[in-house]
């Protein structure tokens, strides 16, 4: 095993990425009096035409990656404002038209707990259950529809499990119910393409630092063609055509701006090295008896693999795997005693929903991180399975399922 | 969350020597073998200890103790350490030993403190075992 390898070794990339340090070069461009770092918004002098400028053609590189039109960008603090904006933005303004919104139970939380607002302000809410493989079909959405729903909210890319939705099919689905569809799309930019210009989508949702750009920005798509319409649900200057006041972060723009313009250029590249990594861990792991891949393998990104390894609980595991850096779930709910709301709606049984580990490869993996992990995880599998009383009896044949377990 | 230096410690050094460290098993049948098996996998832990008595005069000395246990890393810190505290002592000892002493031998978070409330029923389950034997 190479001796030279830089520990701890990162394999939480979908929790967020470090910024490309082309983009930070970007950033610090953007800040002090010998940059650019003017209000975008003021009219009268040239460092507020400057800044405005340099906000432009980020935008115009979020919408180049995406395939919409520039005007089509509203800068957000990040995605989780963005799905809030969308989906309090569309209920509150189209309420007149209905009530009742879809979603599903494996959303991001910034999604459950938009609706769970809107339910306290009156609205119903459908939360579905996704395929045992993770995905939501427009099978799934149609059971669920009624004459008053108004909003269909499901995400491009689970942060969990990978799974990719088909936004084409459930798009044109929900056209031709007349309903509006929004999509987290947080973990989608720079590992799959996207073209608005062709998807039926109304709004997605978009993140800075999943893409190697900063934390603190995000952006909404707002579909011009057909028009929607959103209610603003922070006032003040009127900034983004009033749809999201407050003064533009010039220099988190110009980095979310780089990071996409970077995304959209080596895409092909990184997702090719990313699925070479893909291969090797998964046929390196598949060897080690019970274990589970959540999430369906044929229908998921490659930079993503979230594993159950059963008898083995989840935190011990990840503490026996030290030096390296990886979550049981998100890590939003990563500080709590409970297993994944994401596998259980899978229909995971609890303790290999707690027995799940999501490893996450990025741009700045390497083959040696992937080698040095590989062996650590087959040896700490290896020595919290002598350990657990669970793995002696599963090798004794008893059926865990038969046991009278004092639950405590 | 962060873990005491003791906690760490206890859970390495458990899982990379698990035979110094008493992990294994005995036979339930042997009639000087106490079990106690405690906890759920659907709640996160399971815990099975195991001790080996002998009678000596009117008491019985714990002469050794196996352990498994599933479950995070405190929980499996505080099984080890209550391995550790048992050995050498009489029944009646060992049945005063409570979940606190392990609360401050291992300066478990107050979130983690049911680890070792388990712990304490694991062995109050074993010496019932043993103690039904006789």
């Amino acid at each position: 095993m190479s001796t030279d390898i830089n520990l701890p070794i990162y394999l939480d990339y979908a929790s967020t990425t470090p910024v490309d340090p082309r983009v930070a070069k970007k950033i610090s461009d953007h800040l002090t009096l010998d940059g650019n770092f003017g209000n975008p918004a003021s009219r009268s002098h040239k460092f507020g035409w400057k800044a405005e400028e340099a906000v432009e053609e980020a935008r115009s590189h979020v919408a180049n990656l995406v395939g919409c039109d520039p005007r089509e960008i509203v800068w957000t603090s990040g995605a989780t404002e963005a799905n809030n904006l969308a989906i309090k933005g569309i209920a509150n303004f189209y309420q007149a038209k209905g009530k009742h919104i879809i979603t599903s139970k494996i959303e991001h939380k910034a999604v459950l707990d938009a609706c769970r607002q809107l339910e306290r302000e009156g609205f119903e809410v459908t939360y579905l259950d996704p395929t045992e493989g993770g995905l939501i079909t427009t099978s799934l959405i149609d059971s669920a529809v009624r004459d008053d729903t108004v909003l269909i909210s499901i995400m491009h890319i689970n942060n969990e499990l990978g799974t990719i939705n088909n936004l084409k099919e459930i798009g044109s689905y929900a056209r031709e119910k007349g309903i509006f569809f929004h999509v987290d799309a947080a973990q989608s930019t720079g590992k799959v393409e996207i073209n608005l210009s062709e998807l039926p989508v109304d709004l997605m949702s978009f993140s800075a630092h999943k893409t190697y750009g900063p934390k603190g920005i995000g952006a909404l798509f707002v579909s011009r063609k057909p028009r929607v319409r959103i209610e603003a649900q922070m006032h003040g200057g009127g900034h983004e055509r009033g749809m999201r006041s407050g003064t533009l972060p010039t220099h988190q723009i110009v980095g979310m701006g780089e990071a996409f313009r970077i995304a959209k250029e080596e895409m092909f590249a990184d997702r090719k090295k990313i699925q070479a990594f893909h291969e090797k861990f998964y046929s390196s792991v598949s060897k080690i008896e019970e274990i589970y891949v959540n999430g369906d393998l044929q229908n998921k990104v490659s930079n993503i693999l979230n594993i159950s390894f059963a008898y083995v609980e989840g935190e011990s595991l990840i503490m026996a795997l030290k030096d390296i850096a990886v979550s049981s779930g998100s890590a939003c709910t990563s500080a709590s005693l409970e297993p994944s709301y994401v596998l259980r709606a899978l229909g995971r049984k609890d303790e290999l929903a707690s027995s799940s580990i999501r490893f996450s490869f990025g741009r700045f993996t390497t083959d040696e991180d992937i080698d040095y992990t590989l062996s650590l995880i087959n040896h700490a599998v290896e020595r919290l399975r002598e350990l657990s009383p669970l793995w002696e009896m599963y090798l004794d044949g008893i059926d865990l399922d038969t046991v009278d377990w004092q639950t405590h | 969350m962060a873990y005491s230096k003791k906690v760490v410690d206890k859970f390495e050094n458990t899982i990379n020597e698990p035979a110094k460290y008493n992990v294994g098993r005995f036979d339930p049948k042997d009639m000087d073998i106490g079990t106690g098996m405690v906890g759920a996998p659907a709640c996160g832990d399971v815990m099975k200890l195991q001790i080996k008595c002998e009678r000596q005069g009117n008491t019985h000395i714990i002469k050794d103790v196996k352990f498994k246990t599933y479950g995070c890393g405190s929980a499996i810190a505080s099984s080890s350490e209550l391995v550790e505290m048992l050995l050498g002592k009489t029944l009646e000892e060992a049945k005063e030993i409570k979940n606190i002493d392990i609360v401050e031998a291992l300066e478990l978070p107050p979130i983690k403190i049911h680890c070792s409330v388990l712990a304490e029923d694991s062995i109050k389950q074993a010496i019932e075992d043993y103690e039904q034997k006789q």
